[in-house]
């Protein structure tokens, strides 16, 4: 087992964010995390992450308990999130976001390599490579925030709604390469609103409703399930 | 619906009424500055000599505040405070290198080692040891006063940490003049080298000691040469570290949004830390300068100077590197023509009227971006 989450339960303030959430990821798998807006998506990745604290329950990576370390000392340890809204550093360049990506590295020569695989996945981002952040469209945000997580060389890559905001022939392209990050050998966490989408390229699903885990199964199984096609898939 | 249509209606009238007043004072401030500008053109034609005497005192002083301001602006642009203690870190600096020098000589070490040294390599490295531990001192007081005051209120509102900050600042200032600290009293400094005064008429001469240079001449000295050329050094190098290195972009990154640069693996804390250390070394440094410049300390040195950078750093665009910079180099010239044609006392309210001025025409600075509020 790569990633063990279990009986996390999350506040923010008096807001019960995750109420019990348990869920767990294999070596070299999709798994995607589908639910509606609040039902605390983001709040698992960022509490994977190390942003959030959860009262109870724990967070094992690779049989190592992750829980309380601090959000930098996780991303050391192979678990990179591309955060919901992208947040790419908009004064920094794109070169030097990637850089920052590449911030817990220290073997030169092999950074330049990463970003090398960057820029073949996302060429665009070559082209750019001296503009601002800022300055980027929505669609090479995404591209930057994906190849800034991947400039760390993740095993584990947390990826919250890369589809937001972007053409169908776009998200069409991001879930390509996601399919590609995870065929050389990367396990993916996708939280995504398009379900359907998500589906398509995870090998198995949670679906989470206000905080708690409603239903699991394998991609096939949850898509055919009567309740998600009406919820999140939009067929009766 | 309703609501929102008589808001949409009542905008474009505040905004023009805003507008004409603003260019009534506008208009009145470009009056005020052509007049100003007339009485330096005059000033400069009568005695051009003079003229540069005040500019030179003016480069000194504005070489010193660039020192403070850089820090100002730098932990401003990463946590967002306006760290008021920064003008007592710079005070310590200069008491740091009086007890290094009056009470263990640290400026003549050399001589432990050899006392056939040339008198000159003495000197040079006994001066820089000394600064060197000023600079260390401070950024370790000011790293301490990050962890324990500032820290603890990282996620409180801005006020409450603005509100520390000056206590903490009155804490320094009244803490070191208790009796059994540095006592409330001016200090005679005894400085590490001496100051060397030319004087430049047909040529450069030296100023003999207790002998008046000639009539008609403009004289400077090597601190104030070492004040400039330090200064300039110091900006140059940390305009590379933030631009190039990887601290300096993690800098960057951490300024912009703290929480995505630890995504990146960025030691948010470290970084804080840093720049904390990096703004104090300067303050520190210019202490050192300030007081072998001026040599007589006491523990309300930084308060003025401190005001001042601050002063310079809204002015050039507070968060701006280059910006605090040059707002200082505007600040020392304001401080010295002031003091020079106006009268003395006005020199230090030039800066409180300049800081008036530019948050009513430009709040932002020189080289400032309107700040956009992030959570
Ligand atoms: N910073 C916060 N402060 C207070 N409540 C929050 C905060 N962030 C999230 N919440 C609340 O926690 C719950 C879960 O939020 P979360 O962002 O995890 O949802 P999500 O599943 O990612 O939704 P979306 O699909 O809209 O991104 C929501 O009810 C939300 O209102
Ligand atoms: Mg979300």
């Amino acid at each position: 087992m790569l990633l063990e989450v279990n009986d996390l339960n999350v506040f923010y303030g008096a807001i019960h964010a995750l109420q019990g959430v348990s869920f767990t990821l294999d070596e070299g798998e999709v798994v995607t995390l589908i639910g509606a807006n609040g039902a605390g998506k983001s709040t698992t990745l960022r509490t994977i992450s190390g942003l959030l604290r959860s009262r109870t329950g724990y967070v094992r990576f690779r049989g190592q308990d992750i829980s309380t370390m601090p959000a930098e000392q996780i991303v050391r340890l192979g678990i990179s999130q591309v955060p919901e809204g992208r947040k790419i550093f908009a004064p920094l360049t794109v070169r030097e976001n990637l850089d920052m990506g590449a911030y817990t590295r220290t073997d030169g020569t092999e950074i330049q390599a990463s970003m090398q695989r960057v820029f073949a996945s996302f060429p665009r981002l070559k082209e750019r490579i001296n503009q601002l952040g800022g300055t980027l469209s929505g669609g090479e945000q995404q591209m930057l925030a994906m190849g800034r997580a991947l400039m760390s060389r993740p095993k584990l890559l947390l990826l919250d709604e890369p589809s937001m905001g972007l053409s169908p022939i776009l998200t069409e392209e991001i879930f390509r390469i996601i399919k590609e990050i995870n065929s050389q050998g990367t396990t993916i966490l996708l939280v995504e609103q398009n379900a359907l989408m998500a589906l398509s390229v995870a090998n198995r699903a949670y679906v989470l409703e206000t905080g708690s885990i409603v239903l699991q199964g394998s991609a096939a199984e949850v898509r055919d399930n009567p309740q998600v096609r009406n919820a999140y898939l939009g067929v009766g | 619906m309703q609501k929102a249509n008589s808001t949409q209606r009542s905008l474009p009238a505040v905004r023009t009424s805003g507008a004409r007043l603003a260019w009534i004072g506008r208009g009145f401030l470009i009056i005020l500055a052509l007049m100003a500008l007339i009485v330096l053109v005059r000033n400069f034609i009568n005695n051009p000599l003079l003229f540069a005497q005040i500019v030179i005192s003016g480069l000194q002083l504005g070489f010193v505040y660039a020192l403070i301001a850089l820090g100002y602006t730098m932990v401003y642009g990463i946590v967002r405070l306006i760290n008021f203690a920064h003008g007592d870190v710079f005070m310590a600096g200069a008491f740091v290198s009086y007890f290094a020098v009056t009470r263990f000589q640290l400026h003549v070490w050399p001589t432990l080692i050899d006392p056939n040294l040339p008198p000159i390599v003495i000197t040079v490295v006994g001066s820089i040891t000394v600064i060197l531990l000023s600079m260390a001192v401070c950024a370790l007081l000011a790293v301490t006063i990050e962890r324990v005051a500032y820290k603890p209120l990282r996620n409180a509102p801005r006020i409450a940490a603005l509100i520390t900050a000056i206590g903490v600042s009155f804490f320094i200032e009244y803490f070191g003049a208790l009796n059994f600290v540095f006592s409330p009293r001016f200090i005679p400094y005894q400085r590490p080298f001496e100051v060397v005064t030319w004087y430049i008429r047909d040529g450069i001469h030296l100023v003999i000691d207790g002998k008046a240079p000639p009539d008609g001449s403009i004289t400077f000295s090597n601190i104030a040469i070492i004040i400039m050329v330090v200064s300039i050094l110091m900006q140059l190098s940390l305009q590379f570290l933030v631009r190039r290195t990887r601290i300096g972009k993690a800098m960057r990154a951490t300024a912009f949004d703290k929480q995505a640069a630890q995504l990146m693996g960025i030691n948010v804390d470290r970084i804080i830390s840093i720049t904390f250390a990096l703004g104090a070394a300067l303050a520190g440094l210019g202490g050192v300068l300030y007081a072998i410049a001026y040599p007589s300390i006491n523990t309300l040195l930084g308060v003025l100077p401190g005001l001042k950078a601050f002063v310079a750093a809204v002015m050039g665009g507070i968060g701006s590197i280059p910006g605090a910079f040059i707002g200082a180099l505007i600040m020392g010239q304001a401080e010295s023509l002031t003091a020079g044609y106006i009268s003395t006392p006005m020199r230090d309210a030039i800066a409180f009227t300049i800081l008036i001025v530019v948050l009513l025409v430009r709040p932002t600075g020189i080289f400032g971006e309107p700040e956009k509020e992030k959570a």
